[in-house]
């Protein structure tokens, strides 16, 4: 890595890892945080510590097999070589929910399969996020009038992170909505939140 | 053989059981049968030499004003002839015998006719509602089916 001050003598964190962060989205980020620090008066240690689980919770989202119906075709086309999603950290496909992060609900979901897609949800454990991959899981999709079986958007039952709209959306949908998701992980703080219940406990 | 001469074939053997040959204006040509005697008819398309339907392609249910229709599509490998079954059932008591112990395939087909239609089949070996959930009320096929507002909790609107 090239280094700005002089061979011997070590750069200070904060250059460090500016350096090492070579995408802009990442060094956005970190200076969102340094601003947010400086507002609020968080000591610098956290910061950096945030930005390291964020990135690490962001780069490996790992999805849970779960597709329902046709929107499941676009996200294997989404997980297989041409859209690959693996060079985003989330090509691993666990069967398990007990070792998901995501939830990528690919399929219309019917009210008799609510309470499993319930189930399977509360098995994942913390942090997880959904996605309601699209029209049937966001709003009832071409089932919207007349289906009396479907469940008109799984947003009535399960905490959603972000709507992927199309039907079915194409694979550069699926990956715009990733980067999204990748995005919201990234703005969350951890290492605040935690010393902020620890310091609201009496 | 044809299905004509299927239908005269059945008509010579089972007499009153077989209604005159029904070639509507919309649907498949049929050989008609009455419900009373339709287990007679089945075991005898399945068992004949001459005509050995061995294959049960599908068992479907249709609603017409009046009555509900259970409907068979039977297909013979041996001789390589198929035929359509039709048989008319009164909505209010839409009673059928089953099929499933000549044809296997009746088995999940019949339960889907039940499902959606409300046909019931007698002698089935587990008549239970096969894609709905099993607490669901009502046939959803049937033309005068109002769907619930709400299941479980979650609304349909």
């Amino acid at each position: 890595m090239p280094h700005e001050e002089l061979p011997g003598k070590s750069p200070a964190p904060e250059t460090l890892l500016k350096q090492y962060i070579r995408e802009p989205r990442d060094l956005t980020r970190y200076l969102h945080y340094l601003k947010v620090a400086r507002k609020e008066g968080l000591p610098t240690a956290v910061l950096p510590l945030d930005a390291a689980i964020n990135w690490a919770r962001a780069s490996s989202v790992w999805p849970l097999t779960f597709g329902l119906a046709c929107c499941a075709i676009e996200m294997m086309a989404t997980g297989a070589a041409k859209y690959d999603l693996d060079r985003f950290g989330a090509g691993a496909f666990r069967p398990t929910p007990r070792q998901a992060d995501l939830m990528i609900v690919a399929g219309t979901v019917t009210h008799k399969m609510a309470p499993r897609v319930i189930r399977l949800y509360e098995q994942m454990p913390e942090p997880k996020y959904v996605m309601a991959m699209g029209a049937c899981t966001i709003g009832g999709g071409p089932y919207a009038v007349h289906g009396y079986h479907v469940v008109k958007g799984i947003d009535r039952f399960l905490p959603v992170d972000v709507y992927v709209p199309g039907c079915p959306p194409r694979p550069e949908a699926l990956i715009d909505a990733l980067l999204w998701l990748q995005d919201k992980i990234s703005r969350q703080d951890p290492v605040k939140t935690r010393y902020e219940d620890a310091q609201a406990a009496p | 053989m044809t299905p004509e001469e299927i239908h005269s074939k059945l008509a010579n053997s089972h007499g009153d059981a077989i209604l005159p040959w029904l070639a509507p204006e919309h649907g498949d040509p049929c050989i008609q049968v009455a419900p009373e005697g339709f287990r007679a008819v089945a075991e005898s398309l399945r068992h004949t030499p001459d005509l050995a339907f061995d294959f049960l392609r599908c068992v479907t249910g249709v609603d017409r004003e009046a009555s509900l229709s259970s409907v068979y599509h039977l297909y013979s490998y041996t001789h390589e002839h198929g035929v359509t079954l039709r048989v008319d059932v009164a909505r209010d008591e839409a009673r059928l015998p089953s099929v499933s112990d000549l044809w296997p395939a009746a088995d999940w087909h019949e339960r889907e006719t039940y499902d959606m239609m409300g046909i019931e089949y007698e002698g089935h070996p587990g008549l239970r509602r096969i894609l709905l959930p099993s607490d669901w009320e009502g046939f959803p096929l049937r033309k005068d089916y109002v769907p619930p507002k709400t299941y479980n909790g979650l609304t349909n609107e």
